[in-house]
Parts: C-alpha cells; structure tokens; sequence
C-alpha cells in the first residue's frame, strides 16, 4: 500500500461503518507522512503528547499557502475566528470569558440548573414511542435533546429552537475535511449567514432587555462578533457530537446484550459505560486542523514545521500499548483516560454538559424501553469522517415503562 | 536459603512497620497488598487521626469550603493493618530490629518503612510562640484552629514569611475579607522556590488583591496583652504593627528526632536513602530493611548531578511511597528507581502556581509563552545550557511539555517558536534566586549536597 491511500480510505464512505482495522494499521506508523506533506498520528502517548506541545498550533493561518484553512472565515466576511481554532492567548482569554458564565469557579451551579427542563424533554421523547413497535434512536430520541441544551445555555428563545435545528444540520457538515456529498459547503455557508443575522438581533435583545442564558452575561464583555463566532461554535461542536455520544451508546449496548441486562441491574454502571463508549467509539474521531509551528522530533519522526497535523483520537484511544485488549468493550476498563475528549488546553469546553445530556438520556433510555433489537447492524452513517455517527439507528421495541 | 526464597517469605509472612501514618504511608501500605504482601501490617503515627491531606488545609478548609475533618484521604483499597494511632515511634534499635515507641511498647520488624514527614518550623521565642493568636500551619488541628480563629472578630492578620504555605494563607484571608499584612526577609514572595524574577510577579499580585506586603522586613518579636494575647508584632525596621494573629509560616523541619543514635543517616536535612528508597546508615552503607519516602527522605537523582533531593512535594511522597513499598518486597533485580521529576503546585490569589524540576537550579530563565505582566506565563529555567525546570502562572496544561523537556536534558535557551510567545528571540536572563545560605521560608525543593551521611566518619587506615 502506498502512503497516502491510508487517508482517503479513512475518509472513503464506504469504511465509515467500521474504521477501526484502517486506524489499527495506521499505529502501524505512528507518525506518518501523507504524500500532501501532512501528518497523521495515531499512537496515544504521540497524540496526547502532541495535544500538549505548545509547538502545535490551532490556527490554521499558520499553515503555508495551498494548505486548507479549516476555521479561518474569508477575510472579507470581517467575522474572527471562534475560539477553538485560535491560540493563545486569544483563545485563553475567550475561553475564560465564555466559561465565566457557565461553569466552575464563578458559575459551578448554572448546568446543574438546566438539568430539570433537559430531563423533561427526554422524558416526553420518550413517551412519544408510546404504542410503536419500532423506533429510529438518531432521529427520535438522540437528535432532538442537545440542541435544545445549547438553545438553552445560550438563552434561544423556545420558538426559535426549530432552526436551529436546520442550521445545526447544515453546519456539522462543514467540519469534514472531504465534505461534499452533503451538498456541504454551499448549504453550510447559508446555514451560517442566517444564523449570523438571527443572533446579531438577538444579542442586540439580550443586551437591552437580559434574560437567561450566557449570551445575556456575556453581551457587555464581548463583541457581538466574538458572540456569534462563540454561539455558532457551540452549536457546532455541542449538537452532533453529543447526538453520536448518545447514538453509539445504544448501538453498542445493543450489540452487547450481556452488558445491556447489568445495566438493566447495575443503573450505577452508567458512569463508567458512557466514558467507555467515548473511548470505544469516539463522537469526534480525529482532528485534522493542527499546524506545527516548528520542527517536532516525535516517534522517531521530524514532523516540520507549517506542516498539518491530524491527531487520530478513535486510533489513539485503541493503542494496545496504553489499554488492554482494545478492540473489546469493557465498562470495567480501570484507568480509562480516553481522549474522547481531547487534552490539553483545547480539551472539550462542553465536556461536562455533555455528561449531563448523557446521563439523563441514556439510563432513562434503557430503564424504560424494552429493546428487541437492532433492525440494521451495521446502521446508516452520515458522510461525515470526523463527526462520525449513524443517520439513523432503527430499532425493534417491545414496550415502553412509564 | 536463596534470596529469593527469602522474599517469598517475606511477602507471605514478614511483619513490615510503617512509622509516620499520613500520604506516604498510607500509599505504601496500599501499595504492599495491592503488590500481594499478605503478613502483618503496623502503621505507627504520632496524630490521632487516620491518613489525611494536608494541601486543603492552607486553601479550602480555611475558606470553611472543606471541613479539616472532611480532609481524610481516599483509600485505594482496604489495607488491614494494625493502626498504632496517637503513639509517637521514640527509637529505633537497628540490631533487634524493632521501633520503640513513646509509652514504652516495642513492635519488631522485618522491614520498616519510614514516613515521618516534616513539622511547621515554630516561632524562634517560645513563650511568645505560646501566646493566644500565633499560629502554625501543618496539621488538621492547626487548620481547624486557625480557621475558627479566623472566622471569629480578628482586625489584622499578619503572615511571617512568603513562601507558599504563607501566600496561601495570605490569599485565603483576602479571600475572607481580612487585612493582611505579610512580612517576608527575603526581597519578593516566593523567592527561595521560584527566584526574583518570578517572585516580582508574586509581589504584584499580593498587593494588587489587598496584601500589605512587606519584603526584605523581618519580624523582631510578638507581644501580648496581659492576658497572654498577641496585640503586635515588632519588625526589623523599627516598626510595629497592632495584630490579633501571626501566622508562622517559615518552612519545614524533618521528623528525624527519634532515630538519633540509631546509626541511621538521619539529621536535620532529612534521611539519606538510596534511588530504591533504601535508607543508608551513617557510615554510607545502605540497609536492606530500612526504607524512607516521603517528605522526610532525601534521594540521590541523575538529572542534578546525582545530588540529594529533599522534596516537600504531595507527588513525590505517592511516587516515592509506592517505589519503596514495592522494593521492600522484591528480589534485587526486581527493584526499581525513584527518579521522580520535582513537580509542585499551589493555588494562591486566584492564580494556578506550578512547578516542573528544579528551579532554584537555574542559573538563567527565559519567558517562553505568555507574559509576566498578565500574571499568565511560563517560564523555563536553563542550567549550563540545559532545560532544568519550568513553572507556570495559570498555565498548568504546558508543564507535562516541559517536563519531557527537562527529562530529555533539552537545550536552553528553547529557541523554536510556540504558541503564545511574545518575542522573536528569547532573552535569557538571571532568575534572582537569593544567596541558598540566607535564612527565608525555604523552598520546597532542597539541594541537599552529595553525601548520604551528614556525620563525618573518621577515617581510620587498616593497619598493615
Ligand atoms: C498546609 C499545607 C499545604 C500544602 N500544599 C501543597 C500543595 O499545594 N502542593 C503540594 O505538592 N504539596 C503541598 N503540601 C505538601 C504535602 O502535603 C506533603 O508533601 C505531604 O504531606 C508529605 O507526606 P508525608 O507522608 O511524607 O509526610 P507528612 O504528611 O508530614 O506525614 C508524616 C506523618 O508522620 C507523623 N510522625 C512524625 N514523627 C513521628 C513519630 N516519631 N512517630 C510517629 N509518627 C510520626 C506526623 O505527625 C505525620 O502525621 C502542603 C503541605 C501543607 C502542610
Ligand atoms: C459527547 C459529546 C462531545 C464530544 C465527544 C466532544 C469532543 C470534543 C473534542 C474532541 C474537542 C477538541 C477539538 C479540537 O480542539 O480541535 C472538543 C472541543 C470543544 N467542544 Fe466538545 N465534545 C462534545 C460535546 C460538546 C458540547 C455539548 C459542547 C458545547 C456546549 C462542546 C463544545 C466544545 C468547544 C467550544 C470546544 C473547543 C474548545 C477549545 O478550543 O478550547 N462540546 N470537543
């Protein structure tokens, strides 16, 4: 196999089911050149040191002419880039500011504080598969839930929740490096210019008349332009992330009917379940868009610098040499520092709403719907190679508990 | 009988003392059953309470955000020992193999762990150091006092010596609302540990939150009411201050006391043991049944020219606990190094403090990322042209970079280009550490030279 080929068949459609023996012979080098002179690294202790190394930057302006620039909005657009694809200490600085509002140390109870209403719309989706004998879990029940939590983190109104639903859509497809088949870009681009205009109206509302949500606290410290890059990246990185977080779990549990009967028993067993599936089958599967500042000996390899960096997170997190027997599904895995993640100072900001979203939907899932069985293994996936997840996951149900 | 046999006994049936009964022994002992030692287990310690965790002593539990009593340690696993609490070990008799206790008893061993830590260096006048208001800061119970001091009506504070148990104190009482003053001998707050240059940065912060900060001041004595209540403090500058509490935080001193006479290395700069944990005796012989970890151990470590490291440091006394607890019941090649790179932190002021390495080590510093003037940077300690330490200002997530760094004796000045670096080229320059022999808080990293014995043995020539 020549280099290079590896790439396109991680991307190729047709592996996106399973791409697991394709990241299994990626380790086999664990720093490799592509033929477009960027590198791909696969091994856990090179990706987690490399996501520490102030040498790897997430701008991507850094990147010589004829490279992509993922994150980098045209420069006659005006808007800056949102946080996740700057460096410090631009990005420690929003980073700080948007989280003062929305977790620990200034804010410790504002998620615990949307766990009521989250609550209750997992438990009317699931009322709604009252009488069904069969149900899609992406469509009715994964899919709905984290947009609604970003709507609220950010103080939408409830009327406006339905587009972001479209927008969210049109948006994740835009984080594929090799999108296209989703009518991509165009579509995406659409998605962000009328998103862009909605949330200029309403930041301009929050800040005349503050209600909930961290628009509201953050309208006086920010520019409108920083808040809309800030609100759109949350969507894009806390909906289909979280939609897949969800997704798998089932998908798994379901292909393991002995763990799913103890979790039936053990609702305890949750814990350790949800951070196995973020180990096992990861929402994000790698990150295509670091950029090395300088020349980094790493593995026995001179990554040089200006060259792309893609770190295989779904690889990484099934290094033989850092978890055991990697390839099973073991909730009663010890030690599982998983980079599902990430690490370092871009490390998941939506990490713990995401276990929120988590942990309400998928005991309640299990502890009331009475499963017969996948009715697709292997399910639909959607296009995209780093947001990976099915389309749709339908599933036989018998009954439904109250 | 081989030596292996011997282990084998051992594990199964050996007695292993642990003296000194807090994190390092509590991890070693975690550590001999998770390692399979199923013979008898006595843990031995002067406090009444089972293993607590001293770092929220100086930070939460003064806040009342974690009651003192809520500080116990987490057990990894039972361990099921005999606990011989609120009995301090008075001797140790290395021919019988046994540690005597203060009420008398004796426990014999086959292997002793020793674990005994430090102690808060008290206030030099005694009968002062007893007045109502003065204060150390080591155990649960100084914590608990303080903070109910604290609590209660109390007009100025003054903190004696800038070191970081110090500065915590100082940050928590801000944080309570309470004037400060805080009086350190050296020129900036932190110094021993992190030099000028850092401790500049530490100077700014203390006082942009409130801290009357007064550098290169010594206190000269503390005076009373007629009832026996601290009133004022007296300093090197002819000054006085009115104060209700002190709090005297001017470094550590070993828990070595009871094994003088005992033919052990064993003196004021710690235990000398060797790179498995192995304690020497004073002739620099090392023991095969006498381990040290923890704060009160000093070890040799390649990476600082194989001087003795002191290290008063939560990440070293679990590393080194657990190498010790696993070389106690191992055959010799089994046996492994402690070479456990000197990392530390403290959270003071709304700041994230850590550090990587030596630092007192450098001899020349560099801001590598971010920016001392906003209190958010990292900067790299070079030694002879190496990288030998870093420490950060809320910039933690770095440090395990440096750290490969140091480890990997990287040249310094790091002249590749980063991510929130502020200049073009780097500008080495001086970190101001002060003159080692001046007396100041002491730094939590100690150089402590390269013999294991601090007794001189004389040398007497065989006769032919
Ligand atoms: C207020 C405070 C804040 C700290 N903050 C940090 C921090 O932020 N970061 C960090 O890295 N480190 C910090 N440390 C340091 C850290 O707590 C120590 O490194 C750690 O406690 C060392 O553990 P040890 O078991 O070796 O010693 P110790 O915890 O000192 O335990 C020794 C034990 O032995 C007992 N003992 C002594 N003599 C005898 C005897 N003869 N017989 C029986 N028992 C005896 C002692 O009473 C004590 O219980 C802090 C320490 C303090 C006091
Ligand atoms: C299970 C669900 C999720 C997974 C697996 C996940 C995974 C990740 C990963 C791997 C990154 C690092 C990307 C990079 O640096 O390039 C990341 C960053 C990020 N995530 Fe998540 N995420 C999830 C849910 C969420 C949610 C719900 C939110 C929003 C509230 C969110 C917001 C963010 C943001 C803002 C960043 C950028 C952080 C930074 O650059 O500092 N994520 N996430």
């Amino acid at each position: 196999m020549t280099s290079g080929t590896l790439v396109a068949q991680i991307t190729d459609y047709a592996n996106r089911a399973d791409p697991y023996p394709l990241y299994a012979e990626l380790r086999g080098t664990p720093v490799r050149r592509e033929d477009d002179g960027s590198y791909l690294v696969s091994t856990y202790y090179e990706v987690r040191s490399l996501a520490n190394d102030p040498r790897l930057s997430n701008d991507t302006g850094n990147r010589p002419a004829g490279y992509a620039r993922p994150g980098q909005p045209a420069p006659e657009s005006g808007l800056p880039p949102s946080f996740i694809f700057t460096d410090p200490p631009v990005h420690d600085r929003l980073r700080d500011t948007i989280n003062r509002p929305f977790g620990p140390p200034h804010s410790p109870r504002f998620l615990d504080g949307l766990r009521g209403e989250l609550a209750k719309t997992v438990t009317e989706l699931l009322d709604a598969f009252e009488g069904k004998d069969q149900v899609d879990i992406v469509e009715d029940f994964s899919y709905p839930l984290p947009v609604t939590a970003i709507c609220r983190v950010l103080g939408v109104p409830r009327e406006d929740e339905p587009r972001f639903h479209v927008w969210a859509d049109a948006l994740a497809s835009s984080i594929d490096p090799h999108s296209g088949e989703d009518g991509g870009p165009e579509k995406a681009q659409r998605a962000r210019q009328d998103m862009g205009a909605y949330l200029i109206d309403l930041i301009e509302t929050k800040r005349r008349h503050p209600g909930p949500g961290i628009l509201s606290a953050l309208a006086p410290d920010m520019t409108p332009a920083d808040l809309e890059a800030t609100a759109v990246l949350l969507l894009v990185a806390g909906h289909e992330t979280t939609v897949n977080a969800i997704s798998n779990t089932t998908l798994t549990l379901l292909r393991h009917p002995d763990l799913l009967q103890r979790f039936q028993k053990e609702p305890e067993l949750a814990v350790p379940l949800i951070e196995e599936v973020l180990r096992y089958e990861p929402p994000v599967q790698f990150v295509p868009w670091t950029t090395a500042l300088a020349d980094i000996d790493i593995a026995g390899t001179t990554i040089p610098k200006g060259s792309p960096v893609w770190l295989m997170l779904a690889a990484a997190n099934r290094d033989p040499k850092r978890f055991q027997d990697p390839d099973r599904f073991d909730p009663d895995r010890k030690d599982n520092e998983h980079l599902g993640f990430y690490t370092g100072i871009h490390y998941c900001f939506g990490a713990p709403l995401a276990r929120i979203e988590l942990h309400l939907a998928v005991p309640e899932l299990f502890r009331r719907v009475k499963f017969s069985g996948l009715l697709e293994d292997p399910p639909p996936y959607r296009a995209n190679a780093v947001l990976r997840g099915p389309r749709h996951l339908p599933v036989a149900i018998e009954g439904l508990t109250a | 009988m081989s030596a292996d046999t011997d282990v084998e006994v051992l594990r199964r049936q050996g007695r292993i003392v642990v003296v000194g009964a807090s994190l390092a022994g509590l991890r070693a002992a975690e550590t001999l059953r998770d390692q399979g030692f199923t013979g008898s287990l006595t843990m031995i310690g002067d406090e009444p309470y089972e293993p607590y965790d001293r770092p929220p002593l100086s930070k939460q539990a003064l806040l009342g955000r974690a009651r003192p009593e809520d500080t116990a340690l987490p057990r990894r696993r039972d361990i099921d020992a005999e606990w011989r609490l609120g009995v301090a070990a008075a001797g140790l008799d290395r021919d019988a193999k046994l540690v005597r206790l203060a009420n008398g008893d004796t426990v014999p061993y086959d292997r002793l762990l020793i674990a005994t830590g430090t102690r808060a260096r008290p206030w030099f006048h005694p009968e002062e150091a007893a007045l109502d208001g003065v204060f150390v800061l080591r155990t649960r119970d100084d914590s608990a006092r303080l903070h109910r001091k604290l609590a209660g009506a109390v007009s100025r504070v003054l903190v004696i010596g800038a070191g970081f148990t110090g500065s915590e104190v100082a940050s928590a009482c801000r944080e309570l609302g309470l004037d400060v003053t805080v009086a350190e001998r050296g020129p900036a707050p932190l110094v021993g540990a992190l030099g000028g240059v850092i401790g500049a940065v530490a100077d700014r912060l203390q006082r942009k939150k409130g801290v009357d900060l007064r550098c290169g001041i010594s206190v000269t004595a503390l005076e009373g009411d007629e009832v026996g209540r601290l009133r004022r403090a007296h300093l090197s500058d002819g000054s006085a201050i009115d104060v209700d509490v002190a709090v005297v935080s001017l470094g550590a001193m070993r828990n070595t006391e009871w094994l003088a006479g005992s033919g052990v290395a064993a003196g004021p700069r710690g235990i000398a043991c060797d790179a498995g944990c192995r304690v020497f005796d004073v002739n620099g012989i090392v023991t095969d049944d006498i381990y040290a970890a923890g704060d009160v151990a000093r070890s040799p470590h390649p990476l600082f020219d194989y001087q003795f490291l002191a290290l008063e440091h939560w990440g070293n006394a679990v590393e080194q606990a657990e190498i010790a607890a696993h070389n106690m019941i191992c055959a010799g090649p089994d046996r492994r190094p402690h070479l456990w790179l000197p990392m530390f932190w403290s959270s003071q002021f709304g700041v994230n403090i850590k550090s990587v390495g030596v630092p007192s080590l450098g001899d020349q510093l560099v801001v590598a990322q971010g920016a001392l003037a906003e209190e958010r940077f990292v900067a790299v300690y070079g030694y002879r042209g190496r990288v030998i330490a870093a420490a950060s200002f809320d910039g933690a997530k770095w440090l395990g970079f440096y750290e490969q760094q140091i480890a990997a004796g990287a040249p310094f000045p790091p002249e590749y280009r980063t991510v929130d670096r502020r200049t073009e080229t780097l500008h080495p320059i001086d970190p101001a550490f002060p003159d080692p022999h001046l007396p100041t808080h002491g730094a939590t990293v100690t150089l402590t030279g390269h013999s294991p014995s601090e007794r001189r043995v004389a040398f007497v020539p065989a006769h032919a």
